[in-house]
This record gives C-alpha cells, sequence and structure tokens, in this order.
C-alpha cells in the first residue's frame, strides 16, 4: 500500500490532480486600497534596480522591493484588525504553519456581483450554496467569488465620490459563518473582505472585525476563482515569516482534481 | 517688427541632430551679480556706497573714488543706443550657428555706456529698455530692446534665445493629479505651448482634474514619478518630444518631526518630492540635454515647482519642507550637471498654496492661475528663480538679507 504523500506525488506528475494559481502579479500599478488622505496609506509595490549585469554588477540583476503587507494578492492575520489584537497566535510570524494548507470551497457570486455591485452575500445566499453542494466542511477556507478579479484599472476599486463599490458580505452571514460553520477564513477576489462600502454597515467593516475578533483570516485580491470547483480543492496560503506581521503578500495556490473546476 | 515665429518642420531623420553649444561663460566674481540679478530678472548694477557713482562693467573698485564697496542695486534700465553693428564671423561655435548677431553701445540714462546685444527691432540712435537675462550659458547678458513693445517682439531670434518661450514647444506636466496642472496646462496653451503632455498615474483611482483636463486637449501619459520603471518608460518613449518639462508633483501633508511621531509620510514626500526629481531627471535628462540646439522646438528649460519654505523651514509643514529643500539642494547639482548642455533649471518657489493642505492657513495664499500665470511669465523671461505670491516674495527678501533672522522668524515657540 503506497503512502498518500507517495499518492498525491503521483496524482500530481499524471496531472490528475493539477495546481492552480489564485496570485494577481505584484506590479506597481496594482490597485491598493485608498483611505482618507489624512490616515497612513498602504505602500504600492515599488521595484528598484540594484544592478543588471551592468557597472553595479556585472554578472547578475537583482531588485529591491517594497510594499505594505497589504499590498497585491495578501493575507489577513488577525492582529491586523483591532479586534483581534489581543489574541494569541494572531501575527503572521506565530500562526502555526498547518493553518496554510486546507480545505476551500466556492461560494459563487458572479452573477449577482454583475448586476450589483454593492452586492451583499447574507446568510440564506451560503445556506442555499449547501443545499446544492452540502454543508461547509469545518476549519475550511471559504472564498467569495464575484469575478471581480477579471476587472481592471478604474474598475476594479470602481471608487465613486462617495467611495469604492465592490461586493462583499453581511455582518450576519460572516456571524454565520463564524458561528455555525467554524470556518478558517474568508477571502475574496475585490482588494478587501468588506464590501466597496462595508463602512457604512455594522459594525464597519464587518468582515475584518468579526472574522479577525474570532482569530479567523483573510485573503484578499484573489485571482480567478472561477478555476476553483465549489468544494474539493486544498488551499495553499502561506503568508511571510514577518515578526509581529499582520499580513504578508503572498502566493497562493490550490491543488484540484482534473476537470472538477 | 520681429517676423513672428513659424512652426517648426517636422524633424529631418536624415540629419543630425545640432550638438549643444554655448555662449562664454566665464566672468569675474565680480560680474557674477549680475547673473544672480539676471536669474530673478531683476537689472541692477553696481552702486558705489561711498559716493554714488553706477559702474559698469562689474568691478572690484569703484571707477571714481576707488572704494571697494560696491553694491549691487536694482537701477533703471533706460538709455540710448548710439552705435550698432552686425557679427558677420566669429570663432565661437555658439555664435557661428546663429550669425549675423547684432551688438551695439547703449548710453545708460545714469551713466555708463554699454556694449550689448541688440534686438532688431532698435533703432540706432532710439530709446531703449535694457534687459538683464541668461544667455545659454546661465550667464547674465545685457539686451537692448525697444522702449514699446513691437509687434511679434519675443520672436526676435537674439531675444528668444535667452529665454525659455514656452511657443511651439511641447511641454510635459508630470502628475495630473496636482490641484495646478489644469490651471497649468491652459496658461501654457494660451502662450503658444504646440503641445502639452500630462503625466497621470493609479488611473485606477478617479480625480477631480480629470474633466478640466480633458477639455483642454492635453495628451495623457501614464506617469507615477515614484515608479522607476513607469518614468523610464515614459522617457524612452517620449523623451525626446519633451522640451520643457515642469515638475508638478507633489506630496504633503502637515506636521513637524514631533506632530507625526513616525516617518511615514516622511517618506512619501521623499519618494515624491525628492526621489521623484531625481528619477524624473535620470530619465528625461540626457534627451533634453542632448536636444538643446534643436531648432525652433529646442529643448529649454526644466521647471521645478517648491515650496517657498524649501529656503527656510516653517515647522507647521517641517517635514514636508524638509523634502522641499532636499529637492531644491538637488536643483543645484541638475542646474550644474544640465549647465554645459544650456538646459536651464527655473525654480518657481510658492508660499501657502490654496488647497486642501493649507485650508487651515490664513491668507494669502496662491492660486493655481497665480502660480501657472508666474511660471510662464518666469519660462518667457528665461529666469531660474521665480518667487510666486507675497509670502514667497517676503521669504525670499528676508532669506536674502539673514537666513538666521528669517529662521528664528520661523521657528517660535508658539507664542505669538
Amino acid at each position: 500500500m503506497t503512502s498518500p504523500l507517495a499518492n498525491l506525488a503521483s496524482a500530481l506528475a499524471s496531472g490528475e490532480i493539477e495546481v492552480i494559481d489564485l496570485t494577481h502579479t505584484l506590479d506597481p500599478d496594482f490597485p491598493v486600497i485608498v483611505l482618507p488622505p489624512e490616515f497612513g496609506q498602504c505602500a504600492r509595490f515599488r521595484m528598484e534596480e540594484i544592478s543588471a549585469y551592468d557597472h553595479r554588477g556585472p554578472a547578475w540583476k537583482w531588485h529591491n522591493i517594497s510594499m505594505s503587507e497589504h499590498t497585491g494578492t495578501h493575507f489577513d492575520a488577525p492582529s491586523h484588525w483591532v479586534s483581534g489584537r489581543d489574541l494569541p497566535q494572531s501575527a503572521v510570524d506565530e500562526i502555526p504553519v498547518e493553518r496554510f494548507v486546507g480545505p476551500v470551497v466556492v461560494i459563487d457570486c458572479s452573477a449577482q456581483s454583475a448586476e450589483d455591485p454593492d452586492f451583499l452575500l447574507r446568510p440564506e445566499h451560503i445556506t442555499a450554496w449547501e443545499g446544492e453542494h452540502g454543508p461547509i466542511p469545518p476549519d475550511a477556507w471559504v472564498l467569495m467569488r464575484t469575478d471581480w478579479s477579471k476587472k481592471s484599472g478604474a474598475a476594479y476599486l470602481n471608487m465613486h465620490d462617495d467611495g469604492p463599490h465592490s461586493p462583499g458580505p453581511t455582518p450576519e452571514a460572516i456571524r454565520f459563518l463564524i458561528e455555525q460553520r467554524a470556518i478558517r477564513g474568508f477571502g475574496t477576489e475585490t482588494v478587501g473582505t468588506d464590501a466597496g462600502q462595508g463602512m457604512h454597515l455594522s459594525p464597519p467593516y464587518p468582515a475584518h472585525f468579526l472574522l479577525h475578533g474570532a482569530g479567523k483570516y483573510g485573503l484578499q485580491c484573489l485571482h480567478g476563482l472561477d478555476r476553483l470547483p465549489p468544494t474539493g480543492a486544498v488551499l495553499m496560503a502561506a503568508p511571510l515569516k514577518i515578526r509581529n506581521g499582520t499580513g504578508s503578500p503572498l502566493r497562493v495556490l490550490a491543488m484540484i482534481e482534473k476537470d472538477t473546476a | 517688427m520681429s517676423d513672428p515665429l513659424q512652426p517648426p518642420l517636422k524633424k529631418n531623420p536624415q540629419k543630425r541632430t545640432v550638438s549643444p553649444t554655448r555662449p562664454p561663460e566665464g566672468r569675474s566674481r565680480a560680474a557674477l551679480g549680475l547673473t544672480a540679478a539676471a536669474a530673478e530678472g531683476r537689472f541692477a548694477l553696481q552702486c558705489c556706497a561711498e559716493c554714488g557713482a553706477v559702474q559698469y562693467p562689474p568691478r572690484d573698485a569703484c571707477s571714481t573714488c576707488l572704494s571697494t564697496e560696491l553694491p549691487w542695486r536694482d537701477v533703471s534700465p533706460k538709455g540710448t543706443l548710439i552705435a550698432d553693428t552686425f557679427i558677420r564671423a566669429t570663432t565661437s561655435l555658439y555664435f557661428r550657428d546663429r550669425l549675423p548677431w547684432r551688438t551695439g553701445t547703449v548710453q545708460l540714462d545714469l551713466g555708463p555706456s554699454v556694449i550689448c546685444h541688440v534686438h532688431g527691432d532698435c533703432e540706432k540712435g532710439a530709446r531703449v529698455v535694457l534687459l538683464n537675462r541668461l544667455d545659454r550659458a546661465g550667464q547674465g547678458v545685457l539686451i537692448a530692446t525697444p522702449e514699446k513693445r513691437t509687434p511679434n517682439m519675443q520672436d526676435d531670434p537674439q531675444l528668444r534665445a535667452m529665454s525659455s518661450d514656452p511657443n511651439y514647444r511641447r511641454v510635459l506636466i508630470t502628475d495630473a493629479r496636482t490641484p495646478n496642472a489644469p490651471a497649468l496646462a491652459k496658461a501654457l496653451r494660451t502662450a503658444g505651448a504646440a503641445h502639452v503632455f500630462v503625466g497621470e498615474g493609479e488611473t485606477w483611482r478617479p480625480y477631480p482634474e480629470r474633466a478640466a483636463l480633458e477639455s483642454l486637449g492635453v495628451e495623457f501619459l501614464p506617469l507615477d514619478v515614484t515608479d522607476t520603471s513607469s518614468v523610464n518608460r515614459m522617457a524612452a518613449e517620449y523623451g525626446s518630444k519633451v522640451d520643457i518639462l515642469i515638475n508638478n508633483a507633489r506630496f504633503l501633508r502637515p506636521g513637524g518631526v514631533l506632530a507625526r511621531g513616525d516617518t511615514g509620510f516622511a517618506r512619501d514626500e521623499i519618494e515624491v518630492n525628492y526621489l521623484g526629481l531625481m528619477r524624473l531627471a535620470q530619465a528625461f535628462g540626457p534627451a533634453m540635454c542632448a536636444r538643446t540646439g534643436d531648432g525652433v522646438n529646442s529643448a529649454v528649460a526644466w521647471v521645478n515647482i517648491l515650496a517657498a519654505t524649501s529656503l527656510s523651514n516653517s515647522p507647521e509643514m517641517g517635514c514636508f519642507s524638509a523634502s522641499q529643500s532636499a529637492a531644491r539642494a538637488l536643483s543645484q547639482s541638475l542646474r550644474g550637471e544640465f549647465r554645459s548642455a544650456g538646459l536651464r533649471v527655473m525654480n518657481t518657489y510658492v508660499g501657502p498654496t490654496e488647497d486642501d493642505w493649507h485650508q487651515p492657513l490664513p491668507p494669502p495664499k496662491v492660486t493655481a492661475n497665480a502660480l501657472a500665470r508666474d511660471v510662464i511669465k518666469g519660462l518667457t523671461d528665461g529666469l531660474e528663480d521665480v518667487y510666486c505670491g507675497d509670502v514667497a516674495k517676503d521669504m525670499a527678501d528676508k532669506y536674502r538679507r539673514d537666513p538666521k533672522v528669517l529662521e528664528r522668524e520661523l521657528t517660535m515657540g508658539g507664542e505669538a
């Protein structure tokens, strides 16, 4: 009898299990969250050449890069929000590594989001999804598919004079996932785990406030969730090991069984 | 009248671009007083502190009483053109390309007679006004101009060679998001600029100035001065089409060192205000320096818009002002580095501007239109230093008189 890992290795080799990338390219022009200008701002991704096979270093090319913990496709740790500041293991360097690999389900909200950029995910959407796909397994990542990652430029933040407009969860949906389904974390294709207008919900920014207050994680700016099956995939999302880090850009990968997406 | 300037023909791709040349640069230390006045567009001569005699050419001792106290004072530039001639042969590479060149002698009402450049519209024996202008070597020179304005006066080739006139030139305004961008673009259009490019960063974020800029028919180029790759890409594609670059990119937040408690905004200020200037200069500077001899639409000027507090810090905007001082220091290095090509660096110093960040400050504040007007005037007069608004002018006066007194005035302990 072969070991589970040997089975996995052979399934990967045969293509029976595929690895897909759910990450945006780190690009200087990729949007970041915009706060009122008197607040501190999220740094954009920047890259400066150290040398490029030239007088600064004849045989090698390398760059210095800079960015925020929350730039590009990134992971939110509980210490990112005031509600999670005093929890144990709330920073990225303290989170046990087994939390970075686990089951993932995808709730497809792309049709509703196409119709209404301010679409809000409610508990009844989740239970309806479960009616079709079965209950959300405990300790799973729940990703909200909106196809928002297919948007670019101004359409991505969709910023107007009254703030950004993009889909996200209601406080009730997040409470349901935490309290009734004991999820590991919640992820989105938009710039944050909260809706663009999430500051006007109660509590403001409910996904951030409630998830992190309960020690759960966030993933945002995910790319191409339409390539994931509703259930049965395994997500690999390991942030950089930054001392007291509240989050980190990362490469988010998923393993899926061939032709299940 | 002068012949009106004709729009430049498209460049002949088979001809080599004319290499930059410049008029003779050597001056005595005393003569640099003329350059200092020309940089600000003032007509000044040495006046003896003991006997009052007005001196020309500049010297170290009074021509009348041998006193060595010869301060520069703004004086009347009026006189009479008593002789003129055309130079038709020269060994100077700069003037060889521009012959014939008119020169003459002007008897100033104040006494001295002056050998100077002469505008084509001046009649021999007529009343003239001397202008003190920077030539392409960046040295102060005198040019006689008609007492009354003549048609197309600014198009005289000799006068134009001493200006940075935007007429028929292509201009890049580096930051569309800065509130003064529409006013600058509009003023440049009115001044005859052939084309206005506007750098636009973060197109994923709307901004109120966009509509005004669109209505002015500017061309938007993706450009973010904090992103080296975007600056290099734009310079690679458009560097040879920029005759005047106006760097209006600015990051500003209020507060001194202790008011902030971190280096976050300071880093942004340095990234935009200082390193942004450096990135632009490294990317666009070489192409512009190579084109300073390129005919009617040659590359001619690099414009920085700086806070007057770059001269002496004001703690209400302490960290921002420090970044402005850094940019000012860098602009001085750029002057030296651009000098051999004859590309002029014009710094426009502004007092508090009419915008969100100066909203809690009392007037007087500089409007975008006032700034744009002064930038155009500075370019037309070929200046190096422009002080825009009463606050900036006052600070410049105090800075010249005694920098320590200015510093002390700006750093009171909060008790009025």
